[in-house]
Parts: C-alpha cells; sequence; structure tokens
C-alpha cells in the first residue's frame, strides 16, 4: 500500500463520519494488471476499497456531471484542473465538493509497457520512481519517468490547482517542458501529408466513442453524432464522417481541454486523438494566453470577448 | 476424425495452393496488435499473437454492411425500390482463428438463423465460409473460456482445428468444409498414430494453464426479477462511461441499427454494429427512453448475456470467456465479477431482501 493510498483512506473515512460528503470518488484495486476502477465509498467502514497508484488515469472530474450529493472527489492536477472547468460550466456546484488533490508524478502508459516486454503481464508492481512488470519468465523494471503516459510526460501542472485536502506532499512541476513539439511537426506539413497522416491516424477507429465518452467535458446530453433531427453525420465507417466525428469532437473541447489522456488512454485501438486537441490547446496559449482550469475567477478563453483579441485571422 | 500431420513447407505451400480456391483470412500484426485481414498473396497468418485486439467477427457480420440501394429519381424505372445488395463473397477460410471465436459464431447464429427469420446477408457469409482454428497453447491471463462452454482446443465452430508442433503442425480434420480445404491445401500426409492422444494431452495442459474462471450454475435458476433489482447494479454500473468497447470488441455481441443514407435523390441502407451501451439504442421516437440511465443500459448487457440469453436458449451464457471486454474496458468493468456476483446473488439468498 503506497502512503498515498493510506492518507486518501485516513481523509476519505473523516469525510465520510463527520458527514462533510455522502460520498467519496475515487479509484478502487483493478481485477487486471495497470488497471483501476473509478468506484465510489458511502461508507466509512467501506474505504479500505480505495487505492492509490501509477495506474489512476481516467480523469475522475467525469463522474461529477450534474451529481447532486456533497462529494469528496479525489483529484490529481489534471482532474482538479477538469473539476475547475465543471465548476465555470455548471456542471457541479463548488459548495458541494471537498476536493481531495493528489499531488501526481504522472501515470504510466500500460501499452507502453506491454510493448517493452516479451510476453503478457501477469503483475505489476512500483516504489516512487520505478514500475515491474512480470509475467512468465520474464520480470521488467522501468524507470517510472520513461513508461508514462505521454501527456504526463509534458504535464506542467501535476499538483492539483484547487484542494481542500492534500493526500500527500506537493511535488515539483516539470520545467522547461516541450509541450507542443508533436503539434508543429503536424503543423510543419504539407496539406497533402497532413491529410494522409490524418487518414492513418484514424484508420482503425470503431466508432466506439470510448475517447468521447472518457472526456469530462464530453457531457452533452446529446452528442452531435447522436442527433437526427437533424443527423449531421453518418454512423458507419465512411472516413468521412469517422474525421467529422473526430475534428468536431476537438473542437468542442476548445478552451477547455486539460490534456488529462483520458481519451487516447480509453482507445481500444491505440489511435492519439490528443493531437488534435494539443494543437486546440496550443492555439488558446499562442492567441489568448489561456490554458485551461487553473482558475476559478477566469473565464474561459471562448466565453470571454477583449478588446485586444487577436483578429488577423479576419481579412 | 482424419488427422493430419503439416511441416512447415506443406504449411506455406498449401496456403498458396488453398489461396486459388479461397479468399484467406488471417491475423495480421498492424503496428501495436494483431487483426484479422484478407491475407495478400504469399502472405502467411502471423500466429505470433495470443489473440487479435478485436474479435474477427467483421469477418461474418461487417460493422458497416449496405443491405439494399434505392433511388428517388423519377425518370428511373426503379424508382422507390430497394434493390438488395449482393456482397460478392467467395469460398472464404479464416486461417488461425481462436477456438473461442469460431464457438461465438455458433452463439452468434442463434439469433442471426432461427425456423422463423434468417438473416441472409449474416447466413450468406457463414456459410462461404470455413474456420480453420489454431489451438491456444498460451491462453491469457483474463481468458477464462473453461467456464464459459469453452476451451482453448474447443472444436464447436471449427471446421479443422490446427495444433502448433515444434515441426509444423497437426491438423485434425472436423467437417467436410475441413475436408475441402485440406484438399484444396493439398495437406493429406496422415499423422501417425497417438497424433488424437496427443493433442488431447496438449488441450488438457493449455486447460491447465487457464487461471480466470466465472461460476454459471445458478443464473438459470435464479428468477429473472431478483437479478433485475439486485442492489448492486449501482456500484457495477458506476465506473462505465457508456462507450462501446466492451460490446464492439465481443465476439458474442450481435445487436445492429438500419440506417438510411442519401446523396441527392440515391440513397442505401446500412446495416451497421450497435451497442446497448449507447443512450440511442433504445430512444423512442416519442423521446422516452426506456433504458435512460446508465444503470439501466449496464444491467441489460450483463442480464442478456449471463441471463436473458442462458433463459431463452438453454446453451449457456451468451459468453466465450475470450476476455476482450475485460482488458480494453477503459475503466475495468469486469463480466468475470459481474458473473460471479449475479450468479452468487441466487445462493446467498438475499434476493428475498428485496420489495
Amino acid at each position: 500500500m503506497t502512503s498515498t493510498t493510506a492518507i486518501l483512506r485516513e481523509i476519505a473515512a473523516r469525510l465520510l463520519s463527520s458527514g462533510a460528503v455522502e460520498m467519496v470518488i475515487g479509484f478502487r484495486q483493478g481485477t487486471i494488471p495497470m488497471m483501476n476502477e473509478p468506484c465510489f465509498v458511502r461508507k466509512p467502514d467501506e474505504v479500505g476499497h480505495l487505492v492509490w497508484d501509477s495506474h489512476c488515469g481516467i480523469n475522475l472530474a467525469n463522474y461529477l456531471t450534474d451529481r447532486k450529493e456533497k462529494i469528496g472527489i479525489v483529484a490529481k492536477g489534471c482532474d482538479s484542473r477538469n473539476v475547475v472547468t465543471h465548476i465555470l460550466e455548471n456542471k457541479i456546484r463548488r459548495e458541494q465538493l471537498v476536493v481531495i488533490g493528489v499531488p501526481c508524478r504522472g501515470m504510466a502508459d500500460k501499452r507502453k509497457i506491454a510493448m517493452k516486454c516479451p510476453g503478457e503481464i501477469l503483475r505489476v508492481s512500483e516504489t516512487a520512481t520505478a514500475i515491474t512488470a512480470e509475467g512468465e519468465g520474464f520480470s521488467r523494471t522501468f524507470e517510472k519517468a520513461d513508461v508514462l503516459q505521454h501527456n504526463c510526460s509534458l504535464c506542467i501542472h501535476r499538483n492539483p490547482v484547487i484542494y481542500d485536502e492534500l493526500a500527500g506532499d506537493l511535488v515539483e512541476e516539470q520545467q522547461g517542458v516541450d509541450r507542443y513539439a508533436d503539434v508543429r511537426a503536424v503543423e510543419e506539413m504539407t496539406p497533402e501529408r497532413r491529410w494522409k497522416y490524418f487518414e492513418d491516424l484514424l484508420a482503425p477507429c470503431i466508432r466506439c466513442y470510448a475517447c468521447r465518452n472518457a472526456c469530462p467535458l464530453c457531457y452533452c446530453p446529446t452528442c452531435f453524432v447522436d442527433e437526427s433531427r437533424p443527423q449531421w453525420v453518418g454512423k458507419g465507417q465512411d472516413p468521412i464522417d469517422v474525421r467529422t466525428f473526430h475534428f468536431l469532437r476537438a473542437y468542442h473541447c476548445a478552451g477547455r481541454c486539460t490534456d488529462c489522456g483520458a481519451c487516447e488512454r480509453a482507445c481500444p485501438v491505440g489511435i492519439n486523438m490528443r493531437l488534435f486537441t494539443k494543437k486546440l490547446e496550443k492555439d488558446c496559449r499562442e492567441l489568448f494566453d489561456w490554458e485551461a482550469g487553473l482558475s476559478l475567477e477566469a473565464r474561459p478563453a471562448l466565453d470571454q470577448y477583449r478588446p485586444n483579441d487577436p483578429n488577423d485571422f479576419i481579412r | 476424425m482424419r488427422m493430419l500431420l503439416i511441416d512447415r513447407r506443406a504449411w506455406e505451400e498449401g496456403l498458396k495452393r488453398a489461396a486459388g480456391d479461397y479468399r484467406l483470412i488471417g491475423p495480421v500484426k498492424e503496428k501495436e496488435f494483431h487483426s484479422f485481414r484478407p491475407l495478400a498473396a504469399g502472405q502467411l497468418p502471423d500466429f505470433a499473437f495470443q489473440n487479435s485486439r478485436l474479435s474477427p467477427k467483421h469477418v461474418i457480420y461487417p460493422q458497416t454492411e449496405p443491405m439494399f440501394t434505392y433511388t428517388l429519381e423519377e425518370t428511373r424505372e426503379d424508382r422507390h425500390l430497394l434493390r438488395e445488395v449482393v456482397r460478392d463473397i467467395p469460398p472464404t477460410a479464416v486461417v488461425g482463428i481462436r477456438p473461442c471465436d469460431a464457438k461465438a459464431f455458433v452463439l452468434v447464429r442463434l439469433n442471426f438463423d432461427t425456423p422463423d427469420v434468417q438473416d441472409p446477408y449474416w447466413l450468406r457469409a457463414y456459410e462461404a465460409t470455413t474456420f480453420i482454428g489454431l489451438g491456444c497453447n498460451a491462453p491469457c491471463g483474463s481468458c477464462f473460456c473453461t467456464t464459459a462452454g469453452c476451451g482453448p482446443f474447443h472444436e464447436e465452430g471449427l471446421d479443422l482445428l490446427l495444433a502448433e508442433t515444434a515441426e509444423g503442425f497437426t491438423a485434425k480434420v472436423l467437417t467436410a468444409k475441413g475436408e475441402a480445404f485440406a484438399r484444396a491445401a493439398g495437406w493429406t500426409k496422415p499423422a501417425p498414430e497417438g497424433t488424437e492422444a496427443a493433442l488431447q494431452e496438449l488441450a488438457r495442459a493449455a486447460e491447465g494453464r487457464i487461471t480466470s474462471f466465472v461460476q454459471t450454475e445458478h443464473l438459470k435458476s435464479i428468477p429473472v426479477n431478483d437479478l433485475y433489482h439486485a442492489p448492486f447494479w449501482d456500484e457495477v454500473s458506476f465506473a462505465c462511461i457508456n462507450c462501446g468497447t466492451c460490446t464492439y470488441s465481443c465476439p458474442t455481441c450481435w445487436c445492429f441499427d438500419i440506417q438510411d443514407e442519401t446523396r441527392g435523390k440515391a440513397g442505401v441502407r446500412l446495416k451497421l454494429w450497435d451497442s446497448c451501451m449507447y443512450p440511442l439504442f433504445t430512444l423512442h421516437g416519442s423521446g422516452h427512453n426506456p433504458r435512460g440511465t446508465k444503470l439501466h443500459r449496464v444491467r441489460q448487457r450483463f442480464l442478456h448475456k449471463l441471463k436473458y440469453f442462458v433463459e431463452k436458449y438453454d446453451r449457456g451464457i451468451q459468453c466465450v470467456g475470450c476476455g476482450r471486454c475485460v482488458r480494453l474496458c477503459p475503466v475495468n468493468i469486469d463480466i468475470r465479477r459481474v458473473c460471479n456476483m449475479m450468479n452468487g446473488y441466487a445462493v446467498s439468498g438475499e434476493a428475498c431482501a428485496i420489495p
């Protein structure tokens, strides 16, 4: 049991016992290696279910949408930014929440680890800086920094931006990170090459919508792809429909995405759709000096007009 | 049953020969994982896999399948008529399908081939296809086939079963279709005495490597309403994000939607995979949705696979234990856990406590 787990349980038990919250949303131990399951606990004697390790990559802000209870929410840096975004977008009220912040050192990329192992991984353990994966006839230990989810390796907000409780000491933020090298590489392509690149990127998509549904931003009661009157998008495997879904979804996340990586993590066929949202994140940063979810006081870039907003693109 | 011996050379040459008579489909590694794809001329199926990431159900049941075309062009004689699209399905062989995935087609057939209604699209493809199974010597840790009515060398749904050996393969011919394929491939060398016993030994050893199980014995007898009203659905469904990963990766999920797509005055009617996880799946024209919450939808998925199917067909659960949904669920909802909860619910007698 990591010390973070112990602290989380202590905080959860205290909040539930005192009646400060009706439920705590966190993670419980998964049933397969490198997977934990989002869960809730309602009673102090159930807090033993809660765990914390490098496999808590799903964004728990997703589970707050329109809930009515008083909730203790376990939140790493990105989750906390999406909690802020949820509050700004009226999907939950600040007064309903006790944010249990978890300073984060990044989440493990289960695919990256699997690809570095010679067989099926049956057991995984970790220390503060290393992850060991074992299977039949092999054991591999990796520096955690080498097997982080891509978004985590680029993260500059590992500490929760809002919190009422803290499950561990704040961590040092990564400095001098080049967050957009991959986006620049795509920007530099010729249009033809870029189009081909996107075609290849999206070719394996099966329209399962795991990316959309794992995303805390995608809470529309009816997504545009599910509208039937009128129907905007076909439902089959036509590449135009597949692209329409991915491109439009990305634009709906403009100025809101925190690059938590839940979409990429959820994808069953390994598509890096974060490239699209990161491009918009980069634009928001360059055009409006805006990063999503950092403050409850500031209105989002696309929510606010400023006389000095860049308008060079209007001709 | 005839047992054949196929060495590496006969294997490669046999597939080349069979490619003259069959469209060959097999596991192919694309980027990070294996998929079942048509094999190019001379391309061999890549058996360095435990199983394909997604199931091969698309071979028989494409995710998007045109059923009819139509035109509203008034000058055309065939205006306002639905014209059937007949998919050209040459004799096909799926080479290297795992026994679980072949058994899954047997279960899916119960839905698409009934005394009253036959789905010609599914049946034409199924009947044109020969299933060359590959016994599973190294099942995944999340495979639970042996308690899901299947097994690593299960024969149901296969036409020919291969077992990989040091020299190549031994093959057990199971049906006339399998016999025809072996003939087309020129695989005629009989396996020596004792090969069948060796195959059984391999199967036993593989079964022994299965480490994951489900309990299903009470699912049939426990009253459906008790399970429906069981108190655990809130907890089971909490993490679910209602994506279609479990249903789309499942070899036994068969639900589909029908959509018309039009362009100008021409249109096509499509049969498309659908998922009970999607809110739209049950949305009525009135706007009412009888499965309006994720609890409803998650419960439906598990009750269908583990209760309604069991009652309706008396053929066990609608699951072959391939473990894909367990491995791919983004939030780790695990059918093994839910199955055991449902099965145990009857035994514990808690059902009585539900008003």
